[in-house]
């Protein structure tokens, strides 16, 4: 029983691990590869790294596992809206049906707050 | 019922088409940003590899590798978006140098848009 579960894990967070890079390489805009990578390859991992507690059933083994899956979600939203600030900041030329709703992007302001931060 | 190291075959194969699609993508993205997001899937998909290579070979010791490898791939994507932003960094926006670049007193040395790039240069 334990086994099959290790291998559910296993194998789904393998493949979502694939559905991220894949997601990565053929969204055609840069918010879009964003949201692919990091929602599915935090999800592939953390089933990944999950499988390998389950495995041990130790009580170190696991303070790692938990401590692990912990960093990855507090830090991968935060490097994610990272990422997607400095592409807006930058002017990233997006996908054509992508439309950006914002007040700011529209006033001649935003291009001096831009460079006097 | 297929067993666990048959398991572990076939989820390394799948993560390691994502770590290529990744690398593909790192060579390929048009922009700076796109890189940037194929490095951080690279180093989140690391810890997979370390967490899989711990079963592989029984040893828990991978599982600090995978920690370590997501400390400093965190670092590494911050400190690359605020490269691709330009930003200065938090202490040298209070300091008075970073403020004479942004209003130089000698007009003559040199045009505004040589001011800018020496400042993201330096700070």
């Amino acid at each position: 029983m334990n086994e099959l579960f290790i291998v559910v894990l296993l194998i789904a967070g393998g493949a979502f691990a694939a559905v991220a890079g894949i997601g990565l390489l053929r969204f055609p805009d840069v918010l879009m590869r964003m949201h692919a990578s990091t929602k599915a390859g935090t999800l592939g991992v953390g089933l990944s790294v999950l499988s390998v507690a389950l495995f041990y059933a130790d009580d170190l083994v696991t303070t790692k596992v938990v401590l692990i899956v912990a960093f990855i979600l507090l830090t991968a939203p935060v490097a994610a809206h990272l990422i997607g600030r400095a592409a807006y900041r930058t002017r990233t030329p997006l996908w054509e049906p992508t439309s950006v709703n914002d007040d700011s992007a529209a006033s001649p302001a935003h291009d001096d707050r831009r460079y006097e931060a | 019922m297929i067993s666990i190291t048959t398991a572990l075959t076939i989820a390394t194969l799948l993560t390691l088409v994502g770590l290529v699609a990744a690398c593909i993508r790192l060579i390929l993205g048009p922009s700076r940003a796109d890189r940037v997001v194929a490095l951080d899937l690279i180093t989140i998909l690391l810890v997979a590899i370390a967490a899989q290579l711990s079963l592989r070979y029984e040893e828990a010791a991978y599982l600090d590798v995978g920690l370590a490898i997501a400390l400093i791939g965190f670092l590494a994507t911050v400190a690359f978006a605020r490269y691709i932003e330009n930003a200065p960094l938090p202490t040298a926006v209070s300091s008075s140098e970073s403020t004479d670049l942004h209003h130089p007193d000698k007009p003559d040395d040199a045009d505004s848009a040589d001011a800018r790039s020496t400042h993201g240069v330096s700070s």
